[in-house]
């Protein structure tokens, strides 16, 4: 798979539009079990990003991804930060040199377990984590985008009956039950964006 | 909010530096206050709270900057409130280099009682180490 530049600044505005479109449900999710901070803290995280753009596209997609990365920590600030930016930063660094990415399955799997290690979390644990590993396996399966994307919203949705062990949401102990995870119902939406990308423009 | 320097005058470079990362710029700096009547201006002191835009909240940039605020070769001790608050002290601490992250303690400790007690420890001249053994001496 070849990404070029116009391919990733595409996929930045997609994303950015689609996390504004979702910024006060986030936030309502996120006032549910938290402190009810992550759409805006992710809307100003990608725009940030967006901003960036040209800059970040015109780099080789590792560096694109670390830059990314990058601005999400220092933006995005609150729990969600470190683990977005962890998780873009490692994605970079473990992909080879230059824009052709054809394994992404393996490179995506190093960088989850790097959130996890940040977040010390596991499956489970109600955080983006249970949105990641089912994303990865679709990849190991080379599924189509737009099952990965089912697969990812489907596994946001199922974040709602379990207990949130990490963060905020974790203070609440059982009562954190029945509430979708604000970080999963993110990381779905992203993930859904970028696989609808890719199924409308299926990259050489 | 960004990062404060509460130093009134010089502190001595030998000690360890205290650093307060709430996100409320409230309650670090009342923190700081509290750490500053305990030990005057010996220590060095810093603090930060709040998210990028002033709200409730952490950030890395912010932190970091506490953290060359407070910096001493003698090592820097950082206290932190709630999760958002470990995590991105923990970015904010890598972005050092392994070099200078090697002398960043995050500690686990009670935010107000482990600065005034890590800044107790400091004013003496103990260690990192010491430092925040004895701030994490407060944690079950």
């Amino acid at each position: 798979m070849h990404l070029a530049a116009a391919d990733l600044s595409a996929l930045i505005a997609l994303c950015r539009a689609e996390i504004d479109r979702h910024g006060e449900h986030l936030g309502a999710l996120d006032s549910a079990i938290g402190d009810g901070d992550h759409g805006a803290n992710m809307r100003r995280g990608l725009e940030a990003v967006f901003a960036e753009r040209d800059a970040i596209a015109a780099l080789p997609l590792p560096a694109a991804l670390e830059r990314i990365g990058l601005v999400l920590v220092m933006n995005i600030g609150g729990a969600a930060g470190p683990l977005y930016g962890t998780l873009l930063m490692e994605l970079g660094r473990a992909l080879p040199d230059g824009d052709e990415a054809d394994d992404l399955a393996a490179p995506l799997e190093r960088a989850i377990a790097a959130v996890a290690r940040r977040g010390r979390s596991g499956p489970g644990d109600k955080t983006l984590l249970d949105v990641l590993y089912p994303v990865q396996a679709e990849l190991v399966r080379r599924s189509p985008p737009g099952d990965i994307a089912a697969c990812a919203r489907s596994a946001a949705h199922s974040t709602g009956p379990m207990q949130a062990r990490r963060g905020r949401a974790s203070f609440l102990g059982a009562r954190s039950i029945g509430h979708e995870d604000p970080g999963a119902s993110s990381c779905a939406l992203l993930t859904a964006a970028i696989c609808g990308y890719f199924e409308e423009h299926r990259p050489s | 909010m960004n990062a404060r320097a509460d130093q009134p005058s010089a502190p001595s470079p030998a000690n360890v530096g205290i650093v307060i990362v709430s996100h409320s710029p409230l309650v670090a700096k009342g923190a700081a206050d509290m750490v500053r009547q305990m030990v005057g201006d010996c220590v060095p002191l810093a603090w930060t709270g709040g998210n990028v835009e002033g709200g409730l909240g952490t950030h890395v940039a912010g932190i970091a900057a506490a953290i060359e605020a407070a910096w001493s070769e003698a090592g820097v001790a950082i206290f932190v409130d709630l999760g958002g608050a470990e995590t991105n002290s923990e970015m904010a601490v890598e972005r050092l280099g392994p070099a200078r992250a090697a002398r960043v303690a995050i500690c686990n400790a009670p935010l107000v009682e482990g600065a005034v007690v890590a800044a107790a420890e400091a004013s003496g001249g103990s260690s990192l180490a010491k430092v925040v053994a004895t701030a994490e001496e407060l944690s079950p």
